[in-house]
């Protein structure tokens, strides 16, 4: 019962043997199925969606072109982000809001060292790992604060993040001293475009590796059942001996942390940054993200998987609609009306008639074989 | 840990109320104006007036710096004119919210400045503003852009001729002679002057000319990163495309990203024409090496205009003509020079 993520997968299939199992398939199921939409509609209306071509760049190097590693690409900061909401949606049974401001605070404390503090740098000012270790701290330790309102001071987090949200772009500007830097070194893009002679774009890899942490310390560790247990009744956690409040304020450093590994993707795609417009309302598609992958917002159990699967569907959704020519001002209307379609679809009242259904025609397929 | 930010915060806040300088202490809005402001600001703020008499009072009301390079550039300017050295007692209020606009513009007319100099984030809502500065003798003088109003309702406006810039740019793109044109035009924040401006004039040459059409027509909302998704896109269809129209050197920016990435070459002999707005420094630098085309600029700095004009007026002399547009130009990368990129480049 308390460790239902880590029940040993089996595909038994009769109703009411694996209850837990049912639910996880079905918390799944929404994402996948929207997943499955996505693709089975453009493969009927056009199948060289899909298709993955070799070109070169402008430096010479053979790179892989095409949708779905555009799809796959554009993602990696979204699925990025949507690990750590994920984890402090679960612990405090809210959402961060200033995680596109943190990004950008990011983003500028690793230009400015990497600019070593000039407007314009031609090559690398501070080695590349100490200005992202500098962003990374910076952002650990913002989490640290919107963490200390949300477990120590008990903000409401969309309350406790407000204040991120609102002061984070002007912090941004004021570390680098309301210059927009530019680098131009190409080693500092290798992390957002292609590594030399490796055709696979670099945030792919960032992301697989982000992936791989978690399912590692999620699988070794007892975060995932402790964030859980937090999420799920603090006062009860406490009583067992954990300590709430520390594992609500961890959570949110760990988010802070993704902040910095999708900011420095971000301002390595391109090697500047602009405060007020880098990766701007992000925090909402991070959120939309986690409940699209099936998560309860009011925290408790939860299913990093969901909202990772979450995050690539909005991305999927968004390169169809480019690639259909919606204008872009409509997208957000596009988008709505497939969130609202998703979200009555995860609605448990709809859940449950469903499963009823799909219980019926489980049991009419049975009957009938059995005739 | 949580100490040390409060601490930061606090800071922050104090820095801003600086910022705001002497007159507005107890204005509502300081904190807005915020942590983006104080870098630049030191002199203007420091030292309230204490020769208050002498000094001219104006009330500044721009966009957010942190919108894009130019409106850095512009916010740069205005500051470094308005100052006690040049005989001002300044307020700024940086905000890309136009109903936080509206309210610091009453409560700057309540605190009677003189002037009030005005970047409106949008076009209408200004009315009572406008009438409310009419009955208190305050005047009004719009930068950088228009508001819909009578022009009897401010003194002077010194704005940038949106449409011309446009019209430049399609000439410039009509003169290249391609037998046909294939744009991928990346339109800025729907509905701003400089989007209109610089949409107009080529939407109405794709309608006039057959040869001319668009691949994609999309706004990126000034946002790189939104520009370098939709060239992409464009990229993976396999449409044919032989012209970039970003209405401002950061979607260039990011266009160009995307042509990189795919092998497309851009720039002077490449396959790609690369055109953007805007006077940052390093887009001109593109231009130079010829890795753009072409670049439009829009040029920030007004201020000294507006300075001159409030002295004309404090002398007694109206301004010659309500509208001045600021002088503007295309360059290309056939005919730009280092001189230029001196001159021009912010």
């Amino acid at each position: 019962m308390m460790t239902p993520v880590k029940n040993p997968e089996t595909k038994v299939k009769q109703p009411g043997e694996s209850f837990f199992k049912r639910l996880i398939r079905q918390q799944l199921f929404i994402p996948f199925a929207a997943l499955a939409l996505l693709v089975i509609f453009n493969l009927a209306a056009d199948p060289s969606f899909f298709a993955v071509t070799i070109k070169e760049n402008s430096l010479g190097n053979p790179v892989l072109s095409g949708n779905i590693i555009s799809v796959l690409d554009n993602a990696s900061e979204l699925v990025i982000l949507a690990i750590g909401m994920t984890l402090v949606t679960a612990s405090s049974g809210g959402q961060d809001i200033s995680v596109g401001a943190t990004m950008a605070i990011a983003g500028s404390v690793i230009l400015r060292i990497a600019c070593g503090g000039q407007v314009t740098a031609d090559t690398l000012q501070a080695p590349l790992f100490l200005a992202v270790l500098a962003g990374i701290v910076a952002t650990a330790l913002f989490g640290a604060f919107n963490g200390t309102l949300v477990a120590y001071f008990k903000i409401q987090p969309m309350v406790a993040t407000l204040i991120m949200f609102t002061a984070g772009r002007s912090i941004a500007a004021w570390i680098n001293n309301n210059q927009l830097p530019i680098m131009n070194d190409i080693s500092f893009k290798y992390a957002g475009t292609f590594l030399p002679g490796i055709p696979v774009p670099t945030p792919i890899f960032i992301t697989a590796f982000v992936i791989l942490v978690f399912w590692l310390v999620l699988r070794f560790t007892t975060l995932g059942l402790y964030t859980q247990s937090v999420g799920i009744n603090a006062n009860s956690s406490r009583l067992n001996g954990l300590d709430p409040q520390m594992i609500k304020l961890l959570t949110y450093v760990i988010l802070g942390v993704c902040v910095a590994v999708a900011g420095f993707i971000r301002v390595s795609r391109s090697g500047s940054i602009n405060y007020s417009r880098i990766a701007e309302n992000i925090e909402m598609d991070a959120i939309l993200a986690v409940a699209l992958g099936g998560n309860a917002l009011s925290g408790g159990k939860f299913n990093i998987y969901g909202s990772i699967l979450g995050a690539y569907v909005i991305q999927f959704l968004t390169t169809t609609l480019y690639k259909y020519e919606v204008p872009s001002t409509a997208l957000p209307a596009y988008k709505a009306v497939v969130v609202i379609l998703l979200v009555v679809l995860s609605a448990p009242v709809v859940r449950s008639k469903m499963a009823g259904l799909r219980l019926q025609a489980r049991a009419g397929s049975i009957a009938k074989e059995a005739k | 840990m949580k100490k040390v930010f409060c601490l930061m915060l606090a800071l922050c806040m104090v820095l801003a109320l600086a910022a705001c300088g002497g007159k507005t202490g107890d204005d509502p809005a300081p904190a807005d104006t915020g942590s983006s402001a104080p870098a630049d600001t030191g002199s203007d703020a420091q030292q309230p007036a204490d020769a208050g008499g002498e000094l001219i009072s104006v009330g500044v009301i721009n966009n957010d710096p942190n919108e894009s390079g130019y409106r850095t550039a512009n916010d740069a300017a205005m500051r470094a004119t308005f100052n006690e050295e040049n005989g001002y007692k300044a307020t700024f209020y940086n905000n890309n919210d136009a109903a936080q606009q509206i309210a610091t513009a009453q409560q700057m007319i309540q605190d009677e400045v003189d002037f009030l100099l005005l970047s409106p984030a949008s076009t209408t809502g200004w009315d009572t503003v406008l009438q409310d500065a009419q009955a208190a003798g305050t005047q009004i003088i719009l930068f950088d852009r228009m508001l819909e109003a009578d022009e009897s309702m401010y003194v002077a406006a010194v704005v940038s001729d949106m449409p011309a810039e446009g019209q430049t740019a399609v000439d410039w793109l009509a003169a290249q002679g391609l037998s046909e044109y294939n744009i991928i035009h990346i339109q800025g924040h729907m509905g701003s002057d400089a989007q209109l401006g610089r949409t107009g004039a080529l939407d109405e040459k794709v309608a006039a000319e057959g040869s001319w059409n668009y691949v994609t027509q999309q706004t990126a909302d000034w946002d790189e990163a939104t520009a370098r998704t939709i060239t992409q896109s464009v990229i993976d269809s396999g449409k044919p495309f032989n012209v970039i129209y970003a209405e401002n050197n950061g979607m260039a920016r990011g266009a160009v990203a995307a042509l990189d990435a795919a092998g497309i070459t851009h720039g002077k002999d490449g396959d790609v024409i690369v055109m953007g707005f805007d006077s940052d420094k390093w887009a001109f630098e593109e231009v130079l090496a010829g890795r753009w085309n072409y670049m439009g600029l829009c040029n920030p700095l007004q201020a000294d205009t507006v300075d001159s004009i409030i002295k004309d007026l404090m002398a007694g002399n109206a301004p010659a003509q309500k509208i001045t547009y600021t002088p503007e130009q295309g360059f290309d990368c056939d005919t730009l020079t280092q001189a230029d990129v001196d001159t021009y480049g912010t």
